[in-house]
């Protein structure tokens, strides 16, 4: 008796984002709001990163709230079921549960449980990390559509004495939906980390430090000088190998989608990279604030909704952040 | 070649310049980076980076706080060379 053959998954050639959505904090919150812990000043949050006022969500408004609105648009925009949703992906770092995941959760509001859902801990890089995992899925046929989301409520994880990190931090969810394509649409991603900077940037202890009463409610920390080096002269190399595997030069760029960390980070990206003018460069943190996994989706989404890029563009986005890891790819822009 | 104080001086000078918008004149060994010259902690990292670039030296991170003043910065540089 001959053995059977198996079968395996029929691949499909190329993969597109059909659709995004969006859902920010639902208070504005400005930058005198939040200086005197941290004895700082309007302008000099201003200066240093660029922040004017920044979105965080009240105690009302949870994580998964945000992250279930932006699906429903998503999948709204893509014109799909739930139903028809193969996996979930959750890029957060601000889920309050070590287990079960928030992508399980997320998949069984929204309309498309029984679907695999998983969470990703690749903090800023996340979402750009989702996205290279939803579009293996959708071209190796494992699922016909991906929903990738990256969201945060980092609000619960701040320190307001805190004058590294937590006065640029804000609350959001970006969600997209990862879907066959008849053209590419999603470039290789160069993607990548470097645990040898594992304490430049995260959290100030471990869960089993509040447990035994050696330190308070872990907060976000970081070396900003560290990060910010790293953040710009490494990630430019990231940027141009990311365009060179797409085939593409900034030339042919609609827009660059950096994950919002700093407007100091952003413009010498930009200016390392010499973006020709015709490049809209997102700086959708002048009024959301850092949103950590959620930056680069809520920024790609705010350019197309304001029709600063146009659908069918090319963009770069690239995450990077604690780790350290980062991600990069060129998209067309849905 | 190794550079000379000087040498280093006028080339920091023109990436302070060009980070910064000051004068070149203005950049002297003894001007404090923050107090005299108003450069923030961002913009001394930029110009830490171009530093080692130009003159082809490795300036560590936990180096960058001691250097308070642009001969602090010039002094590291040569020696460093």
């Amino acid at each position: 008796m001959s053995q059977p053959t198996l079968n395996q998954y029929e691949t499909v050639k190329y993969s597109r984002i059909y659709s995004l959505g969006a859902a920010l904090g639902d208070l504005t919150v400005t930058n005198d709001d939040i200086a005197g812990p941290i004895d700082s000043s309007d302008e000099w949050i201003r200066q240093r990163t660029g922040i004017i006022t920044r979105r965080r969500a009240s105690k009302d408004l949870s994580l998964m709230d945000m992250a279930v609105s932006a699906s429903n648009e998503a999948i709204a925009k893509a014109g799909i079921d739930p139903s028809e949703i193969g996996a979930v992906i959750f890029s957060t770092i601000t889920h309050p549960h070590q287990t079960p995941s928030a992508a399980a959760l997320l998949a069984d509001k929204i309309g498309a449980n029984p679907a695999p859902a998983f969470d990703i801990s690749a903090a800023c890089a996340g979402y750009c990390y989702g996205i290279a995992q939803a579009d293996a899925l959708v071209r190796s046929g494992v699922a016909k559509y991906v929903l990738v989301v990256g969201g945060e409520k980092l609000s619960d994880f701040i320190d307001p004495t805190d004058r590294t990190i937590s006065f640029l931090l804000g609350d959001g969810a970006g969600a997209a939906i990862v879907g066959p394509s008849d053209t590419p649409g999603i470039s290789p991603t160069v993607w990548g980390s470097d645990g040898s900077h594992w304490d430049a940037v995260g959290m100030s202890a471990s869960l089993l430090e509040l447990r035994d009463g050696t330190a308070q409610w872990p907060t976000l920390r970081q070396e900003g000088l560290t990060v910010f080096k790293w953040a710009v002269w490494e990630m430019v190399k990231v940027a141009r190998q990311a365009l060179e595997v797409a085939g593409v030069t900034a030339d042919d760029l609609s827009a660059i989608v950096t994950h919002q960390a700093n407007i100091r980070i952003i413009d010498e990206l930009a200016k390392q990279l010499a973006v020709p003018e015709h490049v809209v460069v997102a700086r959708d943190i002048v009024y959301t604030g850092n949103t950590s996994a959620a930056s680069v989706p809520l920024a790609m989404h705010a350019l197309l909704e304001s029709g600063e890029v146009k659908s069918g563009g090319l963009a770069l986005q690239i995450g990077f952040g604690a780790g350290l890891a980062f991600g990069a790819q060129v998209v067309v822009l849905p | 070649m190794a550079l000379s104080q000087n040498e280093v001086l006028a080339g920091l000078a023109e990436i302070v310049n060009e980070e910064t918008g000051i004068a070149t004149e203005a950049v002297q060994l003894e001007k404090s980076f923050t107090d005299d010259l108003d450069i923030d902690s961002i913009s001394m990292m930029t110009i830490v980076v171009n530093a080692e670039d130009k003159f082809g030296v490795k300036i560590p991170d936990e180096e960058v706080k001691n250097l308070i003043t642009v001969g602090d910065a010039v002094n590291f540089i040569v020696a460093a060379q």
